[in-house]
């Protein structure tokens, strides 16, 4: 008889739904069917019970092609090398689980070596914003029972967020917001008229890279110089924004949920560090809250379990051993890579070969790589050393945390591959690996 | 008429690419997803490219072939979009203004057609860049 | 099991009613025994000061708004020197943070000073798999945490419906769901009201919609405290801190304890803990005429057995505020323009971080730590009075043994008054300077381990007492001879001699030398289930949370060493 799985979290985007319900086989060993996903849901749980699936580490023989071999030679190789490097950066995890992503940092503290996860190339200027400006937040939940004005700026849920709108911002019926999204004003603010834009009540069309001018802006009216204000800003007519702050002048509780239209473009951190201080300025006369869109289920993660071992979210330095630096455009993953600081790259629950600028993978690729993740994608296929794992939510489970920072907790739905291990098992034997080779003097 | 024009590109997440990702970036359908440049019609006009055809995308820091379209999220004219991907980082350049954070979004490209030049594998590319494409393979 | 005797110290257990005289302390498998045999250890702790290790009542070290302040405070981190925090490597981990430190740091800093249990001061229930998953990186400190229910939905209907039994069953099943140990209440509706960018800053001001006023909360929650008969009191954070005049706000509050008694089994004997007193001991009108209230709110304490408090003491450092009272931390950073974070979490909480300078020659900040110290100095039974800074908020917890210091030693205060630009201003707004009482050894065993264990309803596990747990602080002070250098008290209470964990050395010359298992302690209420609580429990979670009901609790394998702290309800 087939099994019915409830409260199910999905491995995809920063959404971290976790009422996925999925009917496995009989044997455990096959998914069958899955509910309430979006599309990208479906097909990762199609892909986890894949018969295709990996199940022993491959090492690259000189001819180009890969070998098996068993997890202890791949778990052997990965500490000698960890410790034979200068420099070794093991970078990714928005695809791991907080226990992954705990073991990899008693790892790289062993090792020596730098320590990174893919806000790095993402939401990393957002942190460099918080670490300035600070972050008036809120969970989902508030969004859900409360807001009343909604701007994604920036951002395209429509797209990369597939369930954010119905679960959490605009379509679902809270305490306080029962008429949905009848009673809710969307405001969408991006270069391009997305998908998102399609169900906004405003579209503003931006010119892109500008967005700085248009917070400016927007500040300018709640600080009561309107009238000062120029003909067009950013490609946006004066009479538009002073409609649009209006709005979110008399909002009851307004979100600004933002993404990579801003932390992607000139400015950086600066485009988040002036929409904090608009949200700010606008607790004078109205409550407001601001959330960045995280891409992935959980690439809060690292920033979270590192935060507390370390106390630093990304771009970690843990060369010396004994304390944390951090100190990002110098300890950063592609800035070092383009500078070629880096002589070993491990590549954990993400494809930095797909996701890097290419000029930062050549770099990379000039010193030993290892890919650990389940799937074939670029990195294992230019990997020198490909470990398979788990697939966290489909076969482990464990702690993740959603774009809001709130822990949800996995479950796996089905057995792993025979043999294959999850990432903290295998990172813990990497560490424990190491310390054997220290103690035996053959660091 | 066929000018040369520098557009302004951005590289952003798409919903195709994301459950393509999941296939599997080997896959057939991630290829399909990912090597296309969204335009701004008007621009391809200038430009003297055919909708659906390939075309030539140059970067500071690369170069990559992929297929023009107009698409379903329209572009203003000047602004370009090709999604996050394996042919979208051909061209991304690497600089970070010291934040870590490549320009995935708000570079210069020119765009020239190439009707008759062929798309090249996910695989072809990568592998190519770090020297280790051995030739067509199976997706 | 391993057997320990330590020989000839100076032992101060207030709860086996040691005050100092030479006695041996015999540890068998663990636990606090009547003797030993010839094969145990021996520690000579001749001319040595022995108290049972430190008990935290109130801390913010472990959860989602102590890690966002790490996360946005890199400045905490950065510059090694011991004033950052740049400690060499000892244990297992490397230490980072000075007024957020580390979770590997806090294990490791409390235990160099002899702490070996913390009471999480606030855990958001929605939260709490976060908090578990730092307790399980926090090395060899035992540790407890709060929900907060100041704020929550269920609370506020079942109390405004008069619905004691509901009440009850509902804190019984959070408790158990969070793996949480009491009832935690911070800014009693107002956080609430802050979701809509309000505040209740009276005891009679209505919560926006729910129209429920925080003298109801408070009075219902100690009500259902009592019911369920929980280890600990209510522990509570009252409305208006930080604001001058709010001292009568703060009797307002202690005063709502007034009439209800305590049946527990845990020897617990108040039926309500003001903690972090200090920020609620503000006379005045405005910052420019402040003045200390601790007189005032002393006087009441002092002649009411129900309360307990802890003091919340400024320690005169760069550190960061941190609270559940989300709308204080926006007016700080309205105050002093440092960044701000704001957490508002759906039908349970808030939250505020903002760091904060407390500078000596700031008469504000003078002030503020007159009134921490005058708290303790007028009180009558130190039993009820704890050593606290509110860490971080007051300062860091790594300066417990400067407040212990000032305490101990007017010489101390003078030497610190000193320092202060606006000397004459702080010793005209408070009373400091004209007191002259100083602790002894006793008075500071009452304020750190012993007075926080009874009534944290702990007593029993965390004293020196046969059967207690061998939790052992050896300090390198001789209670016959204090050294007449304050700062020499301070640095022995800083680091330990020996610390001894369940009967394990962990600390040795303040250095870390073993991390065993540690506990987390939570209370298990056994009751039958209330069918209409699961049902509204069921609905809101179907309609209001964004998590599902069956994710909610704390699964088995993210509690680590769970210890239940167990009672049963007819």
């Amino acid at each position: 008889m087939p099994k019915i799985i409830e409260n199910v979290g999905c491995p995809y985007c920063g959404c971290s739904c976790d009422d996925v319900r999925v009917t496995v086989s009989d044997d455990g060993k096959e998914i069958l069917e899955v509910e309430n996903v979006c599309a990208i849901g479906t097909e990762i749980f199609k892909h986890g019970c894949s018969k295709d699936r990996i199940k022993l580490p491959r090492m690259r023989q000189p001819d180009g092609s890969m070998k098996d071999i068993s997890y202890e030679e791949a778990i052997d190789w990965t500490a000698r090398h960890l410790l034979k490097a200068k420099k070794p950066l093991m970078y990714g995890f928005g695809s791991t689980n907080c226990e992954g992503q705990a073991a990899a940092a008693r790892a790289m503290e062993i090792a020596g070596g730098m320590l990174d996860n893919c806000a790095t190339i993402c939401h990393g200027p957002s942190f460099l914003a918080i670490f300035d400006n600070g972050y008036p937040t809120c969970t989902l939940g508030e969004v859900k029972n409360r807001a009343d004005v909604i701007v994604y700026w920036g951002s395209n849920p429509a797209h990369a967020h597939p369930r954010h709108m119905s679960r959490y911002s605009i379509f679902p019926r809270g305490f306080f917001t029962g008429k949905g999204q009848k009673k809710r004003t969307v405001i969408v603010i991006d270069p391009r008229y997305t998908d998102t834009a399609n169900v906004a009540d405003y579209h503003l069309q931006i010119k892109q890279g500008h967005d700085y001018e248009l917070f400016n802006a927007f500040r300018m009216v709640i600080h009561g110089y309107g009238n000062d204000l120029p003909d067009e800003i950013a490609g946006i007519k004066k009479e538009t924004i002073l409609e649009v702050a209006e709005i979110m002048k008399n909002a009851r509780f307004g979100t600004t949920f933002f993404g990579m239209g801003l932390t992607h473009s000139d400015g950086r951190n600066h485009n988040i560090d002036i929409a904090i201080s608009l949200t700010r300025d606008l607790n004078k006369v109205a409550k407001w809250t601001i959330m960045a869109m995280r891409g992935h289920y959980n690439i809060a993660g690292p920033g979270v379990v590192w935060s507390w071992t370390f106390g630093f979210p990304y771009c970690l330095d843990l060369t010396k051993k004994d304390h944390a630096h951090m100190n990002p455009g110098e300890t950063s993953s592609v800035d070092m890579a383009m500078r070629d600081e880096v002589d070993m790259f491990i590549n954990i629950g993400t494809d930095a070969g797909a996701h890097f600028p290419i000029p930062a993978v050549k770099q990379l690729k000039k010193h030993p790589w290892v890919t650990i993740d389940p799937s074939i994608n670029m990195a294992s296929e230019i990997a020198d050393l490909h470990i398979p794992v788990c697939i966290c939510g489909v076969d482990v489970g464990g702690i993740v945390y959603r774009m809001d920072n709130v822990p949800i907790q996995f479950r796996k739905v089905i057995e792993p591959p025979e043999g294959v291990m999850d990432d903290e098992t295998l990172l813990n034997k990497v560490a424990d690996r190491m310390e054997e080779l220290i103690a035996k003097g053959e660091a | 008429m066929t000018t040369k024009k520098t557009l302004n590109m951005i590289t952003q997440r798409a919903i195709e690419e994301g459950i393509a990702m999941e296939i599997g970036k080997t896959s057939r359908e991630y290829f399909d997803a990912c090597n296309i440049i969204e335009m701004n019609a008007q621009d391809m006009k200038e430009l003297g490219i055919m909708k659906n055809t390939n075309v030539h995308v140059k970067s500071e820091s690369g170069e990559v072939i992929v297929k023009a379209v107009v698409g379903r999220q329209t572009c203003y004219p000047g602004l370009c979009h090709i999604r996050q991907g394996v042919w979208a980082n051909q061209v991304v350049p690497p600089r970070t203004q010291s934040t870590g954070a490549p320009q995935y979004s708000g570079f210069p490209v020119t765009v020239e057609p190439a009707p008759d030049e062929k798309l090249k594998s996910a695989l072809e590319l990568v592998q190519g860049a770090v020297g280790l494409w051995k030739g067509e393979q199976h997706a | 099991m391993a057997e320990l005797l330590i020989k000839n110290g100076y032992v101060f257990d207030p709860i086996s009613g040691m005050k100092g005289d030479k006695a041996d302390i015999a540890i068998k498998d663990g636990k606090i025994a009547d003797k030993v045999s010839s094969k145990a250890q021996v520690i000579d702790a001749s001319g040595k000061t022995i108290m049972a290790g430190g008990v935290d009542i109130h801390t913010h070290v472990a959860g989602p708004k102590v890690n966002l302040g790490r996360e946005m405070r890199p400045e905490d981190k950065f510059f090694r020197g011991e004033y950052r925090g740049g400690i060499v490597k000892q244990g297992r981990r490397m230490e980072m943070g000075f007024s957020i430190p580390s979770t590997w740091k806090t294990g490791y800093a409390y235990a160099r000073m002899g702490y070996t249990f913390t009471n999480e001061a606030a855990m958001p229930p929605l939260m709490a798999p976060h908090v578990h998953e730092e307790f399980r990186d926090t090395p060899i400190l035992d540790q407890a945490a709060m929900p907060v229910f100041g704020n929550n939905w269920f609370c506020f209907e079942y109390i405004k419906n008069k619905e004691l039994e509901n009440n009850a069953a509902y804190i019984a099943w959070l408790l158990k769901a969070t793996k949480g140990f009491g009832i935690k209440v911070v800014n009693p509706g107002g956080t609430e009201a802050w979701a809509w960018g309000e505040n209740c800053t009276s005891i009679h001001d209505p919560v926006p919609y729910f129209d429920i006023t925080p003298a109801e909360i408070v009075k219902g929650l100690i009500e259902a405290n009592e019911y369920l008969g929980l280890p600990h009191s209510v522990h509570i954070h009252g409305n208006n801190l930080g604001n001058p005049g709010n001292y009568k706000d703060t009797i307002d509050t202690l005063k709502l304890s007034e009439g209800i008694k305590t049946k527990n089994k845990f020897g617990r004997e108040q039926v309500l803990h003001n903690t972090h007193l200090q920020f609620h001991s503000y006379k005045g009108t405005s910052w420019a005429d402040f003045e200390s209230g601790a007189k005032e709110v002393m006087d009441y304490v002092n002649n009411n057995k129900q309360i307990t408090v802890d003091i919340g003491q400024v320690t005169l450092d760069e550190t960061t505020t941190m609270t559940a009272d989300g709308p204080f931390e926006y007016h700080l950073n309205q105050l002093n323009h440092i960044k701000w974070a704001n957490v508002d979490i759906e039908l349970e909480t808030g939250s505020g971080i903002v760091p904060y300078i407390y500078d000596k020659n700031i008469k504000v900040c003078g002030i503020q730590w007159a009134i921490g110290l005058e708290i303790a100095l007028y009180a009558k039974d130190l039993m009820r009075v704890h050593i606290t800074t509110d860490h971080p908020n007051a300062g860091p917890f790594t300066r417990y043994p400067r407040v212990i210091k000032w305490l101990m030693s007017q010489k101390a205060r003078e030497e610190t008054l000193d320092t202060m630009k606006w000397k004459s201003k702080v010793i005209a707004a408070s009373n400091i300077a004209s007191m002259d009482r100083e602790l002894g050894l006793y008075d500071i065993a009452m304020m750190t381990r012993a007075g926080p264990a009874k009534a944290l309803g702990l007593a029993d596990i965390y004293g020196l007492a046969k059967g207690a747990d061998a939790n052992v602080a050896i300090y390198d002070l001789d209670a016959n001879n204090l050294p007449s250098d304050p700062e020499l008290i301070e640095a022995a209470f800083l680091s330990t001699a020996y610390t001894i964990k369940e009967g394990v050395v962990v600390v040795k010359d303040g250095t870390i030398v073993a991390e065993p298992p540690k506990y987390t302690l939570w209370t298990k209420v056994n009751m039958p289930e209330n069918a209409q609580v699961m049902h509204d429990i069921k609905e809101k979670f179907a309609r209001n949370y964004t998590v599902n009901l069956e994710n909610y609790a704390v699964f088995d394998e993210h509690v680590h060493n769970a210890r239940a702290i167990e009672l049963d309800v007819a």
